[in-house]
């Protein structure tokens, strides 16, 4: 049944954009920062997938290791370095702040790699699946699932480890948090070096599917921040539900509308979210 | 006509299933000088933000000068002849003292032009006691100068009615005095005033009448003396052992 | 300050006008044409300053409105309107669609505001693509040349008819900074409730505010189709123009009369600088430039100096 399919494609691809958003959510609801980089990490992470991959032929799974642990680095020390300086600050500030390294790391992406779009091809290819009449695919069902995990694996850390509990506290209440003991500074570090993790890692998974160019990074920006409204911002589930219905909504618009509309019916979507409903489906506003 | 100015008429807040404020049924009428009080979260504050419209009432009417009100935005109860003041004082920060007086003159129509506002702000900044601070940035005042400016913000508008929130929150007993000395000036000068106060002692020293709120709901009202020796008045502050034969002073 | 200081400004932007108008007599052509993006640079900066610096409202709207303007005017040229009437048309097409659009999004605050006027330019940007019947669509639009005017001549009109822009948007300015109207948005940016509790009607001033910061930028929109003669949806809906904007206000100083337009200088100095020298990497360097304003200098140029303009009383 091509509902079925649809429904199928949507999952996949909602899983993986759960992933995508998760770190941002993050960002956005510990910081108060939206991390208009997020993107552009989402696609450097990629970058980094695919040199791995066809330069040395480590497979993409192994790569995210990697990846995650390079770019909880890069976090950590642009949010030392730099966003701390804005924290607090009006949201113009800080919204232009990584408006501006957006535009520095996009740029040198471009100069780096070159605006056109390159191709991870796994060599053998994985082939696909079928269940019922529905064909799945294996490098993204396998992409779904590890998204999937990842996420979950962010939420058992926010929710079991003492860093996490302190990540909750600040996100909650940061003056009550600092007053409990918390170090609030290294607290948003990590946080932000988190987020960078899950969109380096998110994009490690995404180039096993799709093709690849300095110049999407705003499409990833935008559907990070889509799920982040349609979800609702505080928890990881608010973000897996924002992703699910994302995935699910653009995939039945790609086919009723053309795949080239979608886009604009998730936007769509986003600004009747905005205002009739801006808590989301599970969550609680975001910052203002 | 009665000589009320402003008539709840079962007034209900509702904030999801919660009942801030519950079937409240109140008049004031022109002079008095209306002291509401009740423990913390009996719904003082929310009553008031109903009146001037920051909460719509869920059920219920509210009346001024005879007109139903219940409806109006918050800048249209400013401009219908409602002032306030805040708890938490909310001045410009950026702008002077004098500023920040004016505008509440121009905006809520006592004022047609901006120099007739800034003429009337010093004016009310004189009657406050903050005339030498007109030129100075608002922010730079202290708390209690804070409270002056947020009554002559009040006073600007030309209200008929002034509701009062904890104007004397975090003031040491000589600037409670001098606020209370203002306050029997404005009401002199012919504003009915409603003070939401939770200590005592001031309540009974100014107020003509007193409401009282508790779980939202309106148990008592009338003169001073009657509410504190209201059994349920002092069960709500003071729990059930000392409503029996007891009083409010303790 | 009120009327004295009111004179001043006006007589320091007579002064301005005066030696703008002058600039065609250099006869120069490359000077025309820095000379046109000044002014185009100068209308997209004083009109953020209305929503943004005035109001505080984080807008990124302004390349939905310039886009808007661009198409406005493109569709009406090409469907026979005379080029200026059409300049006035799309200015009163970006008006209308700032007071509909401002119904839906000026309740919304900070984050949500500043990232649903970024939403809009990317639907209108979709939706100019596939309207190709009426804008042409991915292919873009052409418009009419001028038949009968010299190219330096017709240079020499689309310099003036930005001037004429940039003088009006001043002029909307100057009116607003000393009116009602210029103090309540003053207001609601330091407090918002407040400002509603003291009867300042926020809705239709924010609205108000967000509607001139529209009208000019659609007009220039226009005016710059006709310049160009060509556009097509991410030429014109470009995010870069909502970005620059702001970067041109903070960097002479937000909320000021005088700040945009230095802010509009100085930025497309260093523009011209980048552009002649780092083609490949001029992104990036506004990215860096953004990152250093932000940081070092947040309140502007004009906060170097001491004095702090404030609005009349």
């Amino acid at each position: 049944m091509l509902a079925l399919q649809i429904l199928a494609n949507g999952l996949m691809l909602g899983g993986l954009y759960a992933c995508i958003a998760a770190g941002f959510s993050l960002v956005w609801g510990v910081l108060n920062v939206i991390n208009i980089l997020h993107g552009s990490l989402i696609v450097l992470g990629a970058y980094v997938a695919f040199f791995a991959y066809t330069l040395w032929g480590i497979h993409p799974f192994a790569s995210i290791a990697v990846v995650a642990a390079l770019f909880f680095a890069l976090g950590y020390v642009l949010q030392s370095s730099l966003i701390n300086r804005v924290i607090g600050a009006p949201v113009l500030i800080t919204l232009t702040l990584t408006f501006g390294l957006d535009l520095m790391l996009s740029n040198a992406m471009i100069v780096a790699f070159k605006a056109d779009f390159r191709k991870l091809t796994l060599d053998p290819p994985l082939g696909s699946v079928s269940l019922a009449s529905v064909v799945m695919p294996v490098d993204r069902l396998l992409a779904m699932v590890l998204a999937l995990l990842l996420t979950g694996l962010l939420y058992l850390l926010l929710a079991r480890s003492r860093i996490g509990r302190a990540i909750v506290a600040v996100r909650m209440d940061r003056e009550a948090a600092a007053l409990m003991g918390v170090d609030v500074k290294r607290i948003y570090a990590i946080t932000f070096g988190l987020g960078a993790l899950m969109a380096g890692a998110a994009g490690a998974l995404l180039a096993m599917i799709f093709p690849i160019s300095p110049i999407i990074g705003p499409v990833y920006l935008g559907k990070a921040f889509v799920v982040c409204v349609l979800g609702g911002l505080g928890s990881v589930p608010a973000v897996v539900v924002g992703g699910i219905v994302l995935g699910v909504v653009e995939s039945f618009a790609a086919l009723w509308f053309g795949p080239e509309h979608a886009v604009t019916v998730s936007f769509a979507l986003l600004i009747l979210f905005l205002l009739f409903r801006p808590t989301g489906l599970l969550g609680k506003k975001g910052y203002e | 006509m009665s000589g009320a100015l402003l008539e709840l008429k079962g007034v209900t807040r509702a904030f999801g299933g919660l009942k801030a404020v519950s079937d409240v049924t109140l008049s004031i009428s022109r002079g008095e000088i209306l002291g509401l009080i009740g423990p913390n979260g009996a719904g003082k504050t929310t009553l008031v933000n109903v009146i001037t419209g920051v909460h719509p009432a869920t059920t219920g009417r509210v009346l001024f000068e005879g007109r139903d009100i219940t409806r109006l935005k918050p800048f249209q109860a400013a401009r219908a002849g409602i002032g306030r003041t805040f708890q938490i004082v909310q001045p410009f920060p950026e702008l002077t003292v004098i500023e920040n007086v004016a505008a509440s003159a121009l905006f809520a129509g006592a004022a047609p032009s901006m120099r007739a506002a800034r003429a009337q702000a010093l004016e009310r900044l004189a009657f406050v006691g903050l005339a030498d601070m007109a030129e100075r940035n608002a922010a730079t005042l202290t708390l209690a100068m804070r409270k002056r400016l947020e009554m002559a913000k009040g006073l600007a508008m030309r209200p008929q009615l002034l509701l009062f929130d904890e104007v004397n929150a975090g003031l040491n007993p000589v600037e409670i005095d001098e606020a209370l000395r203002l306050i029997r000036a404005i009401a002199a000068s012919g504003v009915t005033i409603l003070i939401i106060e939770h200590l005592m002692k001031i309540v009974l020293s100014v107020c003509t009448r007193i409401a009282v709120l508790h779980h939202g709901e309106l148990i008592a009202a009338g003169a001073p003396k009657d509410v504190v020796a209201d059994p349920h008045v002092i069960q709500a502050y003071l729990g059930k052992r000392y409503a029996a034969g007891g009083s409010m002073h303790a | 300050m009120g009327a004295v200081g009111m004179r001043r400004e006006l007589a320091i932007a007579a002064v301005l006008v005066a030696l703008a108008a002058a600039l065609p007599l250099s006869g120069d052509a490359y000077a025309l044409r820095l000379g046109t993006t000044m002014l185009l640079y100068a209308v997209l900066a004083m009109s953020w300053n209305f929503i943004g610096g005035m109001a505080g409202y984080p807008s990124f709207a302004s390349a939905a409105f310039f886009g808007l303007g661009a198409y406005a005017g493109a569709i009406a040229q090409t469907s026979g309107m005379p080029m200026a009437l059409a300049w006035v048309f799309a200015g009163l097409a970006a008006l209308v669609f700032a007071g509909l659009l401002g119904l839906a999004l000026l309740r919304l605050r900070g984050h949500y505001f500043a990232i649903a006027s970024l939403v809009v330019a990317e639907v209108l940007r979709e939706v100019a693509n596939s309207a190709t019947d009426l804008t042409g669509g991915g292919m873009g639009l052409n418009l009419p040349v001028m038949a009968g005017m010299s190219i330096q001549g017709q240079a020499v009109l689309f310099f003036y008819a930005m001037l004429a822009a940039a003088a009006l948007n001043f002029a909307a300015m100057l009116v607003t900074a000393h009116s009602r109207l210029g103090f309540g948005l003053r207001c609601i940016q330091q407090n918002e409730s407040a400002a509603d509790m003291i009867g300042v009607n926020t809705t239709l001033y924010k609205t108000a505010a967000f509607m001139l910061s529209a009208v000019f930028v659609g007009a220039a929109g226009a005016i710059y189709a006709s310049w160009v003669n060509y556009i097509e949806p991410p030429d014109v809906f470009d995010v870069l123009y909502s970005v620059k904007a702001i970067v041109m206000v903070l960097l002479g100083g937000a909320g000021s009369l005088f700040g945009p337009l230095i802010g509009a200088a100085v930025f497309l100095g260093l523009e011209e600088l980048v552009w002649r020298n780092l083609l490949q990497i001029h992104t990036g360097i506004l990215g860096l430039l953004i990152v250093l304003l932000v940081l070092f200098l947040p309140r502007g140029l004009l906060s170097l100096s001491r004095r702090r303009w404030r609005a009349a009383t």
